[in-house]
C-alpha cells in the first residue's frame, strides 16, 4: 500500500541550499541522466510511455506518446520546450519546484531532449518570477560547468544546449502554440492546428512542449523504472503529483501524493478549513476547471474522478473558499481575469469576455435581472467550443458551474440590491483583527 | 494530366446532404460555395492564408471522413475537406446556426452600428451578413451593455484612415500587408478587447499597395482619405476598366456618379492582377478634372501670336494647312499612354496622311543609338507575342524556376509583376535575380538576389549570367527586361542571346499603359501595324493593300530623339505631339534654348488632355479624352488585350483617333476610321504580319563608360509614386511618396567621408540637387537617386541614369 | 532616450542566443526597459533594426505583454495580486490601501516626496503562482508573501526611505531596472540568496517526514496498461476542452 504522501519532486525542498548542484548530486542527482545516456532513445520513450505519466500541465495527455509523435525521419532539428509559464489562477506548483530544485527540471530536460533527439531545449518561464528565473539560470550554468549540458555530455557524443527564456506577462502563453509564438518573438496568439507542434512547432520544426512537472518527473521514472511510477496512482492516472492547497484552509500548502487522493484527505492534512468556517466551493485545477462543492470532497483527484464530477483535474490547483466568500465576486474577478488575458484573436473570447464581465458586474452590484443568469449561460454556450483555443472555454467554467451550484446566491444579490457579503470577513487577516 | 490523376486528386464530401467532389485540400468554406451554400465569413479571404480568427464560419462536422465527428463546431475556413466528410452548415444544422448567430452577436456588441453614416454602408459584409445571419434585436443593448469606444480615426498612412471602433480585428489588412505586399508596417497592437490595428509611433503604413487593405476590409474601419464621406455605394455606377498607369493591364472597377469618378477599386482577374492594384492605380484619377484640363481646341492667332479658342473644324483646318506646308518634314511623338486604337490612328496618320515614318512612341531616353537596338529588339522579339502564342504570362512568372530582372524594378515600374513574383517566391521559393545597381526593398521582398551591376555594364552582366551556376536559368526560367535597357548598348542583344543559350523565356516590360499597344500598331520608325517591318517591301505592299492606298513609304524614319534633333537643326518643320515632355526624350535630359527656339518656330500640333509646356509652344491644341472618357484597349506587357468601355461622357474632348481623322480628312488624306470601335475593327482586319519577322542584328556592344576619378555613376529610375502629372490632384497620395535620398554602399559612403543622414550635393551634367545620403545595397562606385521625386527631379536637375556625377557633403 | 552602444551590442547578443534571432525579442525588450526605464520608440527601432522586422511588428509585441511599460515606472514596481483567491484573502484591501497611501491609480507612479530615495509605482496583477502565500504582493517581480494592508504600507514606506527590504523568498530587492536586466538573461549573481522554499511549500513534506511517508521503494511494481496507448484513446482520455493540440480529432 502506497503511503498517503509520496515526496519525490518535493523530497529535496527542505535540504540546505537545495537549488545547488552539489546538493542535488549529493542526493543522487544526474544519476538518471547518466543512466539514460546509456540507454537507447526509444527505450526511454517506451519507459515513459509504460510509466503511464500523463501531462501535468492540465490536459493529461500521455507524455511518452507525445514524444513518440516526433517524426524522427524529419531532417529538421528537433526541439524540446518546457512550459514554465505557470499562470492558471490557483496553480503554484512549478514555481516552488523551480525555485527549490531547478536541477530536477534541468536533468529532466536533458533526458527528455536526448530521448526525442533534440539538441536544443528552451525553458519558457513566465517573466514575473524573478528569483525563480535566477535559480533556473544558475542551475543551467552549473550543469554546463559540470558537463551535464553542452557538447558530448559525459562522453556520450550527445550535445544539448538549454536557453532560459523569460516571458513578459501573458497568461495565454501557457497555451502551447501561443508559447511558441512568444518564444519566436511574436504576440502570444495561438496558432492554427494542424500542423501540430510535434510536426511543425518551434521554427516549423518537430517540437515537444511539456509542463515543468512532467519533465521533472522523468528522472525519477528513469532512475526507478516505469513500474515503480505506475505503482502509484489509480488505474488510468498513474504516479504522483503535486497538489496545491490555497485559500481558506488552516495551512495552505503543497502536497505530493499519488493521483487519486481526495480533497477530504488533503484538507484534513492541511489542518482543516480555517477555524470556525466551512467549505463552500473549490476549484480542482485552477479557475478554468468548473467549481465543485462540499458534495465532491470524496471524489478521487485523478483525471477520471474529477471528470466524472463534471470538472477537470487540471493542474491540481485546489483553491478552497469558505462560506465568507461571495461566489459572484469570485466569479466576476475570474471573468475579469479572462477578459484581461484574452489575446484578442478570436471573436467569442475577445467580445464574449467583454460582455460577460459587464453582465456579471451588474449582477454583483445587484442591478441585473434574474433573466441575466440565462443570458450568462447562453453567452457561455456561445463561447464554449466556439473559440480558437481553450482560454475562452476556461472563461465559461466558473460562470456556468457557479450558476449550477449557487443560483440562489446570484438572486440574493438582486434581492439585496448588492453584495450581501462582508469582504473583510474572507481575508487572511480577518481573524487577526487587522483592518483595512 | 491523366484521368486517373485527376480522380485521385478529387475528394467527395457531403455538404448539407449534397455530395460534391472538389480538389483535395479545398477548404470546406469553398467546397460549400460549389454547391451554392454561402457560409458567412470575415477573416477568410481566398488569397490570404487561413486565420480562423473571426469564427463566423463555424459548421458542424458529424463525420470528419474517418467515421468520427468533431465534438464542437469547426471553422470552415481552416478545415480542408477529407474523403467522406460530412458537413452541415447553418442551412441544415441548428448547432452551426446557433454558433454563427452567437458569433455575429458578439461581433456586433462593440460595433458602433453607425451604418447610416458609414462609408461601407450598403456594401458592407458585416451589415449584409448581420442581416442574413444575425438577429434583429441586440441583447447587449437591452441588458445595458456599454460599448468599447476609441477616440477619433487615426491615419495609418496619408491616404488610409482607421476608425478603430468599427474594426472587428479580422486581420485581413495586416495579413495583406505582411503576406501579399510584404510591408508589415501595420500590425495588431494591444491585446484582448483593446486589440487594434496600429502602426509604430511615427512610422506610417507606407506601402505602394496600402489601398487594397481598404478594399478588403469587411467593415467600414479602413477608409481612404479621398473617398471618405464622399459618396454612398448605391449612388455609384460601376464600370469595369483597365488601369492606365503602367503596362500591367490590371483590371479595375471605376465607380462614378454624375460624370465624376469617385473611386477606383481593384477588379478581380486571376490571370492578371488577382484582386490587387497599386495605390497609383487606385488613387491617381483626379488629374483629369483639375483646372488645367483642356476643354476646347485652340489655334495660334496669326495677328497676336497668342492661342485663342477655336471651333473643331477651324482647328482641323489650321492643322491640316500647317502639315501641308511642312510637306513630309514632320515628326510625330504620340507618347506611351495611348490606347491601341488611338496609337493605330497615329501610326496610320503618319503613314497615310503625313506619309512619313518619323514616328516614335518612346517618351524616354533612347541612348546613343537613338533607340535603334531597342526598336530592332521590339520588332524581332516582342511584337505579336501574346498569351497563348508563346509569350510569357503572369502565370508563367508564378511557376518559373527562376526569374532574372534587368533594367526593371518591378515594385516601382510594374507593381502587379512585383506582387506575382512575391507570390511565386513565397509559394514555391522561386528565385529572383536582378541585374541592377541597387538591391531594392522590392527585391528583398521577393527574397531576390542582386547581381550588382554598374549602370552601363548591363550587357556584360547579362552575358555573364550564362555561366553563373547560381542563377542557372533553364527553359522554366524567365528573363524580364525593362525599357531602361534601351540606353545600354548591347544589353538587349545580350538578353536575347542569354535566352537563346539557356532556353529561358524573355519578355519586355515597359512602363506605360500604351507602350505595348504602340509597338503592336507600329508607332515606331521601323515598324508598321501588325508587326510589319518598314524595311520589308512585301509588308508595305500588304499594308497598302489593306489600307487601300497606293503605297506605304519605305523611307527610313526618325526615332524620338532624332526627331527633336532634326527640329533643332531645322531639318523638320512640324511636330505632332501627344503629351510628351521633350525633356524626357532627349539624351541630355534637358531642353536646350536652341530646341525651344526651334519648337517655337516649327509648326506644332499638340493633342493633350491637360495644358503643358507644349501648349505654349503649339500652333494648334486639341483637347483629347483621357482613358475614362473613351472606349479603348491597352495591350499589357504580356501582349494581353485589355479592352475597356467608355466610363464618362465629356463632349469637350475627343479621342485621338477622332482628332487625327478630322485633320486627315481636312488634309484630304483620310485615315478611314473615326472612332475607337472602327479603329479596333480595322486593327483586327489588317491583322498580324504573317511574313518574315525582322531580324535582330546584335550591335557591337560598347564598353561601359568609365567615370573619372572622384566621380560616381548615377543609377536612377522613376519610382511608382513621383512627380508624374497623372498623380496630380491627390495630395494624400502624393504625401505617401518615398522621401528622396541619395543611396550609396557603405564602402562608397566611407570613401567619400560621409555619414548616413548627411545632406549631400549630387551634381551631374544638368546641375545639382541636395539630398540626404543613405546606405543601401548598392554597387560600388554608384549612387542611386530617384529620377522624379516631387521637388527633387534628378532627371531634370542632375542628369539621366548612367551620367557621371559627384557627391559632395559637409555643408549641412 | 537613445539606445547606447553597449546596450545595442547586448541586444544583438541576446538575439544570437537563438537559432532564429527574432526569438530574442522578448528578452530584448526587457533589456530596453532595463536601460531606458520603459519601452521607448528608440528601443523599438533598435530591436526592429537588429531583428530585421518592422517597428510595427515590434510595437505589436511590446503592447501585447503586460510587463512592458510604455510609461516610466518607479524604482520599485509594486504589484498586488487581485485575482480571485488573493483578492478574497485580502488583496483587494491591500491594493485599495496602497492606492490611497501612494495617491495613485492602477499602473501609475507615485509622485516622489522630498527626501525620498526611491519612487514607487503600483499595479494590480493577476495570479502570480504563489496562492499558498495569499495575499501576495510582488515588488520588482520578487515575492512578498502573506501580506496585510499594514505590512504592504510599511514595505513601500521602507523602499521610499531607502531602507533595505528583502523578498520573503529571495534577496534584498533590486531596482526595477536591475530586475529587468536579469529577465533579459544577464545574471546578477543573486541566485543563492533566500531560502529553498517558503514555509507553505514545506508543510506537506514536514507531514510526510513526521509520518515517515515516502515514495515507494524502487522495486515497487505497477502497470499502466489502462492508460491509453493509442492516439485516439489518449485523445478521449485527456481533458478535451484543454490543450487542444492533443485532443483535436485529426482526420488522418
Amino acid at each position: 500500500m502506497t503511503d498517503v504522501l509520496t515526496p519525490v519532486l518535493t523530497d529535496d525542498w527542505d535540504a540546505a541550499q537545495s537549488w545547488k548542484l552539489a546538493t542535488y548530486e549529493s542526493r543522487g542527482g544526474y544519476g538518471a541522466l547518466k543512466k539514460a545516456l546509456g540507454m537507447n532513445q526509444d527505450d526511454i520513450i517506451t519507459a515513459v510511455k509504460d510509466s503511464g505519466l500523463r501531462g501535468r500541465g492540465g490536459a493529461g495527455f500521455p507524455t511518452g506518446m507525445k514524444w513518440s509523435f516526433i517524426p524522427q525521419d524529419n531532417p529538421k532539428p528537433k526541439y524540446l520546450v518546457v512550459n514554465a509559464d505557470e499562470s492558471e489562477p490557483g496553480t503554484c506548483k512549478d514555481i516552488p519546484l523551480m525555485m527549490a530544485t531547478p536541477h530536477t527540471l534541468v536533468e529532466g530536460v536533458a533526458i527528455s531532449s536526448y530521448a526525442i533527439r533534440a539538441n536544443k531545449a528552451f525553458i519558457y518561464i513566465r517573466g514575473e518570477v524573478l528569483h525563480v528565473i535566477r535559480r533556473v539560470q544558475a542551475a543551467v550554468a552549473e550543469a554546463y560547468e559540470a558537463g551535464h549540458l553542452g557538447k558530448n555530455i559525459h562522453g556520450s557524443g550527445y550535445d544539448l544546449d538549454i536557453v532560459v527564456h523569460a516571458g513578459a506577462g501573458a497568461y495565454i502563453c501557457g497555451e502551447e502554440t501561443a508559447l511558441l509564438e512568444g518564444l519566436e518573438g511574436r504576440r502570444g496568439q495561438p496558432r492554427l492546428r494542424p500542423p501540430f507542434p510535434a510536426v511543425a512547432g518551434l521554427y516549423a520544426s518537430p517540437t515537444v512542449i511539456n509542463n515543468v512537472e512532467s519533465i521533472a518527473s522523468v528522472p525519477s521514472i528513469i532512475a526507478h523504472g516505469a513500474e515503480w511510477f505506475a505503482s502509484m496512482g489509480t488505474e488510468k492516472s498513474k504516479g504522483y503529483g503535486i497538489f496545491s492547497l490555497s485559500g481558506h484552509v488552516a495551512n495552505p500548502c503543497q502536497y505530493e501524493a499519488p493521483l487519486g487522493i481526495t480533497l477530504r484527505k488533503l484538507i484534513e492534512l492541511a489542518g482543516g478549513i480555517r477555524a470556525g468556517h466551512e467549505l463552500k466551493f473549490w476549484t480542482p485545477g485552477g479557475s478554468s476547471t468548473p467549481l465543485l462543492t462540499a458534495d465532491h470532497l470524496d471524489i478521487p483527484l485523478d483525471f477520471e474522478g474529477v471528470s466524472g464530477a463534471g470538472s477537470m483535474l487540471g493542474t491540481r490547483a485546489l483553491q478552497i473558499f469558505d462560506e465568507t466568500t461571495c461566489v459572484v465576486r469570485a466569479v466576476l474577478r475570474w471573468t475579469e481575469f479572462y477578459k484581461h488575458e484574452s489575446c484578442g484573436k478570436c471573436t467569442p473570447c475577445r467580445e464574449g469576455t467583454w460582455w460577460l464581465t459587464q453582465t456579471l458586474t451588474r449582477l454583483e452590484k445587484g442591478q441585473g435581472t434574474p433573466g441575466d443568469l440565462d443570458l450568462l449561460l447562453d453567452q457561455c454556450e456561445n463561447i464554449l467550443g466556439r473559440s480558437f483555443c481553450a482560454l475562452g472555454d476556461g472563461a465559461t467554467s466558473p460562470i456556468s458551474s457557479s450558476i449550477q451550484y449557487f443560483r440562489e446566491e446570484y438572486l440574493a444579490h438582486l434581492e439585496h440590491g448588492g453584495c450581501p457579503f462582508d469582504p473583510l470577513a474572507s481575508t487572511a487577516f480577518a481573524i487577526e483583527g487587522a483592518n483595512a | 494530366m491523366t484521368a486517373e490523376l485527376v480522380k485521385t486528386n478529387q475528394v467527395t464530401v457531403t455538404i448539407d446532404g449534397i455530395q460534391v467532389s472538389v480538389p483535395a485540400d479545398t477548404l470546406v468554406i469553398r467546397a460549400a460555395e460549389e454547391i451554392g451554400v454561402q457560409i458567412p465569413r470575415f477573416c477568410d479571404h481566398p488569397l490570404l492564408a487561413p486565420a480562423g480568427a473571426c469564427r463566423q464560419c463555424l459548421v458542424d462536422i458529424p463525420d470528419a471522413g474517418n467515421g468520427r465527428g468533431f465534438p464542437k463546431p469547426q471553422a470552415s475556413c481552416t478545415l480542408p475537406v477529407a474523403e467522406g466528410m460530412v458537413v452541415n452548415t447553418q442551412a441544415t444544422s441548428p448547432v452551426a446556426d446557433k454558433a454563427q448567430q452567437g458569433v455575429m452577436e458578439f461581433l456586433l456588441i462593440n460595433h458602433p452600428l453607425d451604418c447610416p453614416v458609414c462609408d461601407k454602408g450598403g456594401e458592407c459584409p458585416l451589415q449584409n451578413q448581420a442581416m442574413s445571419n444575425g438577429q434583429g434585436e441586440s441583447r447587449f443593448a437591452e441588458s445595458g451593455g456599454v460599448k468599447r469606444v476609441f477616440p477619433k480615426p487615426i491615419n495609418l498612412a496619408p491616404q488610409v484612415l482607421l476608425d478603430r471602433e468599427r474594426c472587428i480585428v479580422c486581420q485581413r489588412c495586416t495579413r495583406f500587408a505582411d503576406e501579399i505586399a510584404g510591408d508589415p508596417f501595420i500590425a495588431l497592437v494591444e491585446r484582448g478587447a483593446q486589440q487594434q490595428i496600429g502602426i509604430a509611433e511615427g512610422v506610417e503604413f507606407l506601402s505602394y499597395f496600402s489601398g487594397n487593405t481598404i478594399q478588403i476590409c469587411p467593415v467600414g474601419a479602413l477608409t481612404s482619405a479621398a473617398y471618405r464621406f464622399r459618396s454612398r455605394p448605391f449612388d455609384l455606377v460601376s464600370s469595369a476598366s483597365i488601369a492606365d498607369h503602367d503596362a500591367c493591364g490590371s483590371a479595375i472597377r471605376v465607380d462614378h456618379r454624375r460624370g465624376k469618378v469617385m473611386r477606383r477599386m481593384a477588379g478581380d482577374d486571376r490571370d492578371v492582377n488577382e484582386e490587387w492594384i497599386t495605390d497609383k492605380d487606385r488613387f491617381a484619377f483626379v488629374s483629369t478634372r483639375l483646372d488645367d484640363r483642356l476643354t476646347h481646341p485652340q489655334v495660334r492667332d496669326t495677328e497676336t501670336g497668342e492661342l485663342r479658342a477655336a471651333s473643331w473644324p477651324e482647328a482641323f483646318a489650321v492643322a491640316a494647312r500647317g502639315l501641308a506646308a511642312a510637306k513630309k518634314k514632320v515628326g510625330l511623338l504620340p507618347g506611351g499612354r495611348l490606347t491601341a486604337e488611338d496609337a493605330y490612328a497615329w501610326s496610320k496618320f503618319a503613314r497615310v496622311t503625313v506619309r512619313t515614318n518619323n514616328i516614335d512612341f518612346r517618351a524616354r531616353p533612347l541612348g546613343a543609338d537613338h533607340g535603334a537596338e531597342e526598336a530592332a529588339f521590339l520588332a524581332s522579339t516582342v511584337v505579336l507575342g501574346a498569351p497563348g502564342a508563346g509569350a510569357v504570362t503572369y502565370a508563367d512568372l508564378e511557376t518559373a524556376s527562376a526569374v532574372l530582372l534587368a533594367g526593371l524594378e518591378p515594385e516601382d515600374e510594374a507593381g502587379t509583376i512585383f506582387l506575382r513574383l512575391r507570390k511565386a517566391n513565397r509559394a514555391t521559393g522561386a528565385r529572383v535575380f536582378a541585374i541592377s545597381a541597387v538591391g531594392t526593398r522590392g527585391l528583398a521582398k521577393v527574397d531576390g538576389t542582386l547581381l550588382p551591376t554598374v549602370p552601363g555594364a548591363e550587357a556584360a552582366a547579362l552575358a555573364a549570367v550564362a555561366s553563373n551556376s547560381d542563377v542557372a536559368l533553364d527553359s522554366h526560367s524567365v528573363i524580364l527586361v525593362g525599357e531602361r535597357l534601351a540606353v545600354v548598348p548591347g544589353a538587349l542583344a545580350a538578353a536575347v542571346e542569354l535566352a537563346r543559350s539557356t532556353g529561358a523565356r524573355l519578355a519586355w516590360v515597359p512602363r506605360r499603359a500604351g507602350d505595348r499597344g504602340a509597338v503592336e500598331t507600329g508607332c515606331l520608325p521601323t515598324l508598321l501595324p501588325g508587326g510589319r517591318p518598314v524595311a520589308d517591301a512585301m509588308a508595305r505592299v500588304d499594308l497598302a493593300e489593306a489600307w487601300g492606298v497606293d503605297a506605304v513609304t519605305g523611307k527610313d524614319g526618325l526615332s524620338g530623339s532624332q526627331i527633336l534633333d532634326a527640329l533643332r537643326d531645322g531639318d523638320l518643320n512640324a511636330l505632332v505631339v501627344g503629351g510628351v515632355d521633350p525633356a524626357d526624350v532627349l539624351p541630355s535630359g534637358g531642353v536646350d534654348k536652341k530646341l525651344r527656339k526651334a519648337l517655337k518656330k516649327a509648326f506644332v500640333i499638340s493633342l493633350e488632355v491637360r495644358s503643358s509646356e507644349f501648349t505654349e509652344l503649339a500652333d494648334v491644341v486639341f483637347p483629347v479624352a483621357p482613358a475614362s472618357d473613351k472606349a479603348g484597349t491597352f495591350i499589357n506587357w504580356e501582349g494581353r488585350v485589355r479592352s475597356f468601355p467608355k466610363v464618362l461622357d465629356h463632349p469637350s474632348s475627343l479621342p485621338d483617333v477622332r482628332v487625327l481623322a478630322g485633320i486627315a480628312e481636312e488634309r484630304g488624306r483620310s485615315i478611314g476610321v473615326r472612332t475607337p470601335e472602327q479603329a479596333w475593327a480595322e486593327i483586327v482586319k489588317v491583322g498580324p504580319w504573317s511574313g518574315e519577322r525582322a531580324g535582330f542584328e546584335a550591335p557591337a556592344s560598347a564598353a561601359a563608360p568609365q567615370p573619372a576619378a572622384g566621380q560616381l555613376v548615377l543609377a536612377s529610375w522613376k519610382q511608382l509614386l513621383d512627380d508624374g502629372r497623372g498623380q496630380d490632384g491627390d495630395e494624400h497620395l502624393r504625401a505617401s511618396v518615398r522621401p528622396p535620398v541619395a543611396l550609396v554602399s557603405a564602402g562608397t559612403l566611407t570613401s567619400l567621408g560621409l555619414t548616413a543622414g548627411d545632406e549631400v550635393e549630387l551634381a551631374g551634367p544638368l546641375g545639382r540637387l541636395r539630398l540626404p545620403v543613405a546606405v543601401g545595397e548598392v554597387a560600388e562606385g554608384v549612387v542611386w537617386a530617384p529620377a522624379s521625386a516631387p521637388g527633387a527631379s534628378v532627371r531634370h536637375q542632375v542628369g539621366p541614369a548612367g551620367s557621371a556625377v559627384t557627391l559632395v557633403g559637409g555643408t549641412k | 532616450m537613445s539606445i547606447e552602444s553597449q546596450t545595442y551590442d547586448e541586444l544583438v547578443e541576446i538575439s544570437q542566443r537563438y537559432p532564429e534571432k527574432r526569438s530574442g525579442l522578448l528578452p530584448m525588450l526587457h533589456l530596453v526597459q532595463s536601460a531606458s526605464g520603459q519601452v521607448t520608440a528608440e528601443g523599438i527601432k533598435a530591436c526592429a533594426e537588429i531583428l530585421e522586422i518592422s517597428e510595427a511588428e515590434v510595437s505589436g509585441v511590446a503592447t501585447f505583454y503586460t510587463m512592458y511599460k510604455r510609461r516610466p515606472v518607479g524604482d520599485y514596481h509594486v504589484g498586488v495580486c487581485t485575482n480571485t483567491l488573493c483578492a478574497v484573502m485580502g488583496g483587494d484591501l491591500i491594493f485599495e490601501r496602497l492606492k490611497d497611501h501612494l495617491d495613485v491609480g492602477n499602473d501609475e507612479t507615485a509622485d516622489g516626496r522630498p527626501g525620498d530615495s526611491a519612487t514607487i509605482s503600483l499595479e494590480h496583477i493577476e495570479c502570480n503562482a504563489a496562492c499558498d502565500y495569499a495575499p501576495v504582493m510582488m515588488v520588482n517581480w520578487e515575492f512578498l508573501d502573506n501580506q496585510t494592508p499594514e505590512s504592504a504600507v510599511s514595505v513601500v514606506d521602507d523602499l521610499r526611505a531607502g531602507k533595505p527590504v528583502h523578498s520573503t523568498r529571495g534577496p534584498k530587492l533590486v531596482t526595477w531596472k536591475e530586475a529587468e536586466r536579469v529577465l533579459a538573461g544577464f545574471n546578477d549573481g543573486l541566485a543563492d540568496e533566500g531560502p529553498s522554499a517558503g514555509p507553505a511549500s514545506l508543510v506537506g513534506l514536514k507531514i510526510a517526514r513526521e509520518n515517515s511517508w515516502t515514495a515507494p521503494a524502487s522495486n515497487a511494481a505497477g502497470t499502466a496498461t489502462a492508460v491509453a496507448d493509442t492516439k485516439q484513446a489518449a485523445v478521449e482520455q485527456a481533458d478535451t476542452s484543454r490543450a487542444e493540440s492533443e485532443t483535436l480529432a485529426e482526420e488522418s
